[in-house]
């Protein structure tokens, strides 16, 4: 912790980045924060604290209006895996990004499910112990059709169409969105279209989807929603072997009709 | 650049989430629920988190307006308040306490709701108070 609010210091003292961004404790309430050289006292308010926001969505919004500027900021594995998606879809700009890394501890790598609590590089932290990816998945899996179509239907119609899971989601950057498209959804109807809209969603993010879990936390009714976009994303890597957030550089297979492309026969 | 949250509580409904709103260069941008606030843990209804945007709403009041010749126009407060007295005044004794009522909101204060209903039962003299909640 001490190590990298040095390091965050520093970089923004030597002008690397213009400004950090993080997640401060104000009595007992973790928000986002930015700091930036007129400000760097409030790096003592930075904290490691087991609540996430969505950080690489954030950190687009501000980049966007200051586009020459290089930005630092502090990512666990889930933030760093964001990055690289908004990176790909050319919301953020890959020299302009210095990441910070924070490995997660076990308590809420266990709490997030995650299969990957770390970023690719630490600098604060103890490396935890990943869950296995099945394990959201399985027990659903196990069901009957019958019963899984009853159980998929039973948690869309709890829908209050909040769009929070589309709002906090990371990698959902898009300003017009299908999901107010009055074509595709109906208007003022709650529970939205079962199962369309969810379904529209889910195949949205299929190649996106950086299994952060966000959009499950902040659910008013607790849909499930990363049971379905994690299973979509075992499907990409088992047909495809495209991982959304892995790397830069990887395409995702249902982006471009290309030379090369999986999807041209 | 200058980017801040500032913690506040939804302006909606009784319930009391927490948001945040997200600040760019003096610019409220959007809102954030708070993950650590006690009542919401993370979660908003679409009111919540679309908390911010009547701000800048072109749409928004600024002025009392009043009806003057069929065309409403802004007047001082002093005005808008003056004459909502002078007429309530005027209905309450022509035609009895219970020929007006008043229909409060869940975006005052609970202290502001209990200052409209004294102000219902002890000055106009009528039970009829109500709640937007109820309509």
């Amino acid at each position: 912790m001490e190590e990298l609010t040095k390091k965050a210091k520093q970089a923004l003292r030597d002008g690397t980045i213009s400004g950090f961004l993080g997640l401060k404790n104000e009595a007992g309430q973790i928000s986002p924060l930015l700091v930036t050289r007129d400000n760097l006292e409030n790096l003592e308010l930075l904290t490691l604290e087991d609540e996430r926001y969505p950080l690489a969505k954030i950190l687009a919004r501000i980049a966007a209006r200051y586009r020459e500027e290089t930005l630092g900021v502090m990512v666990r594995g889930c933030d760093e895996r964001a990055i690289v998606e908004l990176i790909k879809a050319g919301q953020l700009s890959d020299g302009r990004v210095i990441k910070f890394g924070v490995a997660c501890p076990q308590q809420l790598a266990e709490k997030c499910h995650c299969t990957r609590p770390f970023p690719s590089q630490i600098d604060a932290g103890e490396v935890a112990t990943g869950m296995a990816d099945e394990e959201l998945v399985f027990p659903i899996e196990q069901r009957s059709t019958d019963e899984r179509f009853q159980f998929w239907m039973g948690q869309f119609g709890k829908c209050i169409k909040c769009y929070g899971c589309r709002n906090i989601c990371p990698v959902c950057y898009c300003t017009e969105c299908a999901l107010e498209d009055e074509l595709l959804t109906s208007r003022g109807k709650v529970p939205p279209d079962v199962p369309l809209f969810h379904l529209i969603k889910a195949c949205h993010m299929i190649d996106r989807c950086i299994d952060c879990g966000l959009c499950e936390q902040v659910c008013p009714v607790g849909i499930p929603l990363r049971t379905i976009y994690r299973k979509m994303g075992q499907l990409m890597s088992e047909l495809y072997d495209y991982v959304p957030g892995r790397a830069v550089e990887e395409k995702s297979p249902l982006g471009a009709l290309e030379e090369g492309s999986q999807l041209v026969v | 650049m200058n980017y801040r949250t500032v913690l506040t509580v939804c302006p909606y409904c009784g319930c009391g989430c927490g948001i945040y709103l997200e600040v760019l260069d003096g610019e409220v941008i959007g809102v954030l629920p708070s993950m650590s606030h006690s009542i919401n843990q993370g979660a908003l209804c679409i009111k919540g988190w679309n908390a911010h945007e009547f701000i800048s709403s072109d749409k928004r009041l600024k002025e009392p307006l009043m009806r003057k010749n069929s065309v409403l126009s802004e007047v001082s407060w002093e005005e808008a308040i003056g004459y909502t007295a002078t007429r309530l005044k005027q209905i309450r004794d022509n035609h009895g306490p219970d020929s007006v009522g008043v229909l409060t909101s869940a975006k005052c204060t609970n202290e502001e709701n209990y200052l409209m209903m004294k102000l219902t039962r002890a000055v106009l003299g009528t039970n009829n108070v109500d709640h937007c909640a109820r309509l």
